[in-house]
């Protein structure tokens, strides 16, 4: 019974980190509706940003997460401008291939800079500590606060800021919110910035998790779709409740399969999701 | 010598274009005609490879087989048994919309993937199979790159041949019209469900052919070779630059883009030293790059799709 409780706590840190991603995933995807590919790459980008700060520049990483942060929403906010915004007019569908285009792009950049290989932020052995017979490391309960306070600050802008209050609206009823004069292109300006600042903040949490490598983000994307599909795509909370159930499952099947078959558990769990309830668990967009 | 190294290097530059024409007409059927996304080629086209390589290999203890069988066995059977695969996860997944489905294919080519690797039973894992047979092999003194090629070139004009034949079929004319308004269609008593999956099954058959081939030419095949990204996108890139829709645009852009590919191998390999490790994915870059534009400016591609012409008394041959 420890054993498997250890193993839902891997599986709770795991699901923090794509629930990161989803929420972005099922933002783009409320306000552009389209499947934005590039997501697991725009991870990596932020991880790497961060690296760039810790590595070379030699700061420390509280100071270095926000600033990655908002670099990462730079890097997608002028990708938008300049790939996606001249083909906002023709069908999602072609966005959905300019962002598959985007993710080779975004990849084999952070190979040209960093090099393939396997980057750590922070050298050494962590010590785990002992908590009700469980083990957890420093960095997981990191890992699971950070993201937590970010979902409450997301939560907050959502609901009390005029820009949060448009961009669900704009999620809820594309027309009817361009009718009360909610200006479009700013909503869509600061989705990518919110977008991107989560997936820079799950990317960092991933590469102190695990490691860095250039394909990290594009390994990660399956899951993450999935928790969005999972959670009803569109839909902010069931982002992070399917992240959570991805993260755990995923861990769990390790217990009667073998590790290198986890991300076939999330496709799995995706699949069944869209036969049996193809809007998600809270019933997310058509 | 400077000749023959010339004319070697242009025949196994038409090679792999034929075959990636090949996966390129396959794929053609899926996203030019029907619109369905996948972003699983090389999931089809690994799964090509491996049956034919696994049929035609004389016996060997590390993968399952060999059974030794004849070429032509081995790419019926590379051809059926992506087919059935595609007819699984067609049957899965084609009453989803487009982006789930794009979305599932990715984890197809994950599958695939994760499989080739880990069944080692099945597949000798990552170090993969060697010696499969190259047909007329031998048949000429030093001839066998460019009897290869005129077989790929062969297999290149009859599927082209047959595409275009069913171009101008009425089961193109309703997978066309499931892309342009599937509700239409379903109104008009059409199985929109049956006509996705057939056109998923017979655009990734066609890749399982290219698969085969591929694995006849290269006479090894491993894992590593159909990296799910890297093969999918190539594919992509070769038929949003040639014409989606269109058979002559498909082949006009395997070859196109497969020249800008070796391209941007003699140019990185320029490149200093230090640079060589990174230089793959300078060419990756390079290749993103180009997909981005021409969907920015010429998302119809350099030949576009034209239209069948509706030939008399074809209305009536339409049939469910």
């Amino acid at each position: 019974m420890p054993e498997i409780l250890q193993i839902v706590v891997y599986g709770i840190v795991l699901g923090c980190i794509i629930s990161l991603g989803a929420i972005g995933v099922s933002l783009i995807f409320g306000i552009l509706r389209f499947a934005h590919f590039a997501h697991g790459d725009l991870m990596t980008v932020g991880a790497y940003f961060a690296l760039f700060g810790v590595a070379v520049i030699g700061l420390p990483m509280p100071i270095v997460f926000p600033l990655a942060m908002i670099a990462c929403a730079l890097v997608a906010a002028g990708i938008d401008r300049i790939l996606y915004r001249p083909l906002r007019r023709a069908s999602p569908i072609i966005m959905l291939i300019s962002s598959v285009g985007t993710a080779l792009m975004l990849r084999s950049l952070v190979q040209i800079l960093w090099g393939p290989d396997n980057k750590i932020y922070q050298a050494g052995i962590e010590l785990p500590i002992s908590l009700l017979g469980l083990k957890i490391k420093p960095t997981q309960v990191t890992i699971v606060l950070g993201a937590l306070a970010l979902v409450v600050l997301l939560h907050l802008f959502l609901h009390r800021t005029k820009m949060g209050k448009a961009m669900r609206a704009l999620s809820d009823n594309m027309d009817l919110a361009r009718i009360s004069g909610i200006n479009t292109e700013r909503v869509i300006f600061w989705t990518w910035v919110i977008a991107a600042m989560l997936a820079a903040a799950g990317g960092i949490f991933l590469g102190m998790d695990t490691r860095l490598n250039p394909i990290m983000g594009w390994r990660i994307l399956l899951p993450v779709f999935a928790a969005a599909i999972l959670g009803g795509i569109g839909s902010f909370y069931g982002a992070i409740v399917g992240g959570l159930v991805i993260g755990i499952v995923q861990e769990l099947s390790t217990l009667f399969l073998s590790p290198a078959y986890k991300p076939a558990v999330a496709f799995a769990i995706m699949v069944v999701m869209l036969i049996v309830r193809p809007r998600g668990i809270f019933g997310g967009k058509e | 010598m400077e000749l023959a190294g010339l004319l070697s290097y242009l025949v196994f530059f038409l090679t792999m274009a034929g075959i990636y024409g090949i996966l390129a007409l396959g794929l053609n059927v899926q996203w030019g005609y029907t619109g369905q996304i996948n972003i699983g080629v090389a999931a089809f086209f690994a799964v090509g490879a491996y049956t034919s390589a696994i049929l035609t290999t004389a016996p060997s203890p590390d993968h399952l087989g060999g059974f030794g069988l004849p070429f032509l066995i081995g790419i019926l059977g590379g051809m059926l048994i992506a087919g059935l695969l595609a007819l699984i996860v067609g049957l899965i997944t084609q009453n989803l919309r487009t982006d789930y489905l794009a979305i599932a294919s990715i984890g197809i080519a994950e599958i695939v993937r994760l499989f080739l690797k880990n069944e080692g039973w099945l597949t000798n894992g990552v170090r993969g199979i060697p010696s499969i047979p190259k047909p007329l092999s031998g048949l000429l003194d030093n001839g066998d790159a460019l009897l290869y090629l005129l077989i790929i070139l062969a297999f290149v004009a009859l599927i082209y041949l047959g595409m275009q034949r069913l171009f101008h079929s009425p089961w193109v004319r309703v997978l066309r019209a499931i892309r342009a308004n599937e509700e239409a269609v379903h109104a008009a008593g059409k199985n929109v469900l049956r006509f996705r999956v057939e056109a998923f099954v017979v655009g990734s058959m066609i890749m399982g052919i290219g698969g085969a081939l591929y694995a006849h030419f290269t006479t090894f095949i491993s894992p590593g070779a159909f990296d799910p990204m890297f093969g999918t996108f190539l594919v992509w890139v070769m038929l949003i630059a040639g014409g989606s829709g269109n058979n002559r645009g498909a082949l006009l852009g395997a070859v196109v883009i497969w020249a800008v590919w070796s391209g941007t191998e003699m140019f990185t390999s320029q490149l200093p030293e230090a640079f060589v490790t990174r230089a793959s994915a300078l060419r990756i870059f390079l290749i993103g790059l180009l997909l981005e534009i021409i969907l920015i400016t010429r998302p119809q591609g350099l030949l576009p799709e034209k239209p069948p012409k509706l030939r008399h008394g074809d209305e009536d041959q339409a049939s469910s």
